[in-house]
């Protein structure tokens, strides 16, 4: 039961790191990834293939699926000199991006983790979410303010 | 009649290196960068993935660059590469409830929560020409303010609340693919929506608007509009757990129609849907009111003849690429079929002579 639940926090984070990898732009990805410097040897369990994923909607937005369209994907797995294995599925077609995604991941579940976390995950989250909360302003900057202009004689 | 003809390839060759020098244009103007198509014709992008079904704003770009700005010949370009990718899989699907929402708006509740949103909108100008682009020029910042944290409410929730809007009955059936098993009538909604989505343009359009215009007459008000970002989510065999794939731009419409009921249904409000990859706002409007107009039957409506009811005449020819496809082949040689036709034409015409000879002897 605890080894479950420790499994389930692992794999929260694990999902966590590999949401953000898949997400992040390819040029800053790569900066933060040279700037971390080791570059650790691995073996290819699955080289980088590109290929498309079916992206499904909802009807009415809460019904039932439906197909809306697909969307390129690029999927590779390798393993560690320690055996440790690292999968990456990254949207676009990028091979490298790929690659670097999973070696960050494979060494996140490494002792390696703490160190890459600060180097790289977490500079791309603040980044990522920077952009993010910069466009809601931008869009908060359109929202409509409605006042009613007196009608009719007082 | 088909017969292979050979000949032709000089000619052929040389007609793709004119096109090459055609496509370029003018070389003392600075040419286009794939880069420079998908930030700057970023709607032309949009269009090309959502009718090419595949979303991948680069490709779209260079899709554009080589069909010479012909978004249905980038289309085809788009569909053509999709079929050499292998499928890795369907995604979870989308939650638009969570959508990071650069433009929200509603024609039915002015004060829903989350507020009537813009966005970067085309609605309020003028359509008068800026001559000011056709200068090079700094572009002023755009102004900002306290950004929404929390996720915005879909509208249709409220109607929902009091019952009087139809409910989407939830399912997780897998949906039908027309990319995988061909088309068949009468085809389920799953189907129809996927073949509005990708879909032309134009012509969903056309057939939304004749039922604004009163085919198949049903009144519609853009319950919600809303166009942003939302997290794609794949399940990995290698993890045994969903993980974000990437995120998608997307244009959600719902309409809200009013309905007086029929032999199955109370009196209620029904819905109609649109939901298509990027910025794509006139499209996904189109695309709900198409939607509603197809639901006739499981309505308990009567089928008024239109054409907008009709699932096979819409579905059948709401693909550009099929269209195109078919209507452009004529063009190509026939000259076989045509030299037998010529023959039959003027056979009829000698016959006819020899008629009208022997009626005049006589």
């Amino acid at each position: 039961m605890a080894n479950d639940e420790k499994n389930t926090v692992a794999d929260e984070a694990r999902r966590g790191w590999m949401g953000l990898l898949s997400r992040a732009p390819e040029a800053r990805l790569m900066e933060l990834w040279q700037a971390y410097g080791p570059q650790p040897g691995f073996d290819w369990l699955r080289r980088p293939e590109v290929g498309a994923v079916m992206v499904r909607g909802r009807m009415g937005g809460t019904g039932a699926p439906f197909n809306l369209g697909e969307m390129t994907v690029t999927r590779c797995s390798l393993a560690l000199a320690d055996g440790t294995v690292g999968h990456a599925y990254v949207q676009g077609r990028g091979k490298t991006k790929a690659e670097v995604a999973a070696l960050i991941d494979a060494l996140m579940q490494t002792p390696a983790a703490a160190a890459l976390r600060v180097a790289v995950l977490d500079p791309l989250a603040e980044a990522m979410a920077e952009a993010k909360r910069d466009r809601a302003a931008k869009s908060a900057a359109t929202k409509v303010d409605f006042f009613t202009m007196v009608r009719g004689e007082d | 009649m088909y017969v292979a003809v050979k000949g032709g390839e000089r000619a052929i060759e040389n007609a793709h290196a004119w096109l090459a020098e055609e496509r370029r244009g003018d070389t003392s103007v600075a040419e286009l960068s794939v880069a420079q198509i998908r930030e700057q014709l970023a709607l032309g992008v949009n269009r090309v993935m959502a009718e090419g079904s595949l979303y991948d704003p680069d490709l779209a770009a260079l899709a554009i660059k080589q069909a010479r700005g012909d978004l249905i010949e980038a289309i085809f370009l788009i569909r053509a590469y999709r079929t050499t990718l292998p499928r890795f899989g369907a995604t979870l699907p989308v939650e638009t409830g969570k959508m990071a929402c650069d433009r929200r708006i509603s024609a039915t509740f002015k004060d829903a929560p989350g507020g009537q949103v813009l966005g970067p909108t085309f609605d309020y100008t003028h359509r008068l020409l800026d001559f000011k682009l056709a200068a090079e020029g700094e572009v002023a910042e755009a102004p900002r303010a306290e950004p929404r944290e929390e996720a915005t409410p879909h509208i249709t929730e409220f109607l929902q609340g009091e019952d009087i809007i139809q409910r989407e009955p939830e399912s997780e059936a897998v949906p039908g693919d027309l990319t995988r098993q061909p088309m068949s009538f009468p085809a389920g909604r799953d189907i129809r929506l996927q073949s509005l989505t990708r879909g032309d343009e134009g012509f969903i359009l056309g057939m939304a608007y004749s039922t604004q215009r009163g085919y198949a007459r049903n009144h519609a008000f853009v319950g919600e509009l809303r166009i942003g970002t939302v997290a794609v989510e794949l399940d990995v065999p290698e993890l045994g757990f969903a993980i974000e794939i990437g995120e998608v731009e997307l244009t959600e419409c719902e309409t809200v129609n009013q309905f007086k009921g029929s032999k199955t249904e109370p009196p209620q409000f029904t819905r109609g849907y649109g939901l298509v990859f990027g910025q794509t706002e006139r499209k996904a409007i189109a695309m709900a009111l198409v939607d509603r107009a197809l639901r006739w039957r499981e309505l308990g409506e009567d089928f008024l003849g239109a054409a907008a009811q009709d699932e096979e005449f819409v579905l059948s020819h709401s693909d550009n690429i099929q269209a195109t496809g078919f209507l452009e082949h004529i063009k190509l040689p026939h000259y076989v079929d045509f030299q037998s036709e010529l023959e039959l034409v003027r056979k009829l015409r000698r016959e006819a002579g020899e008629d009208e000879a022997r009626e005049a002897a006589e």
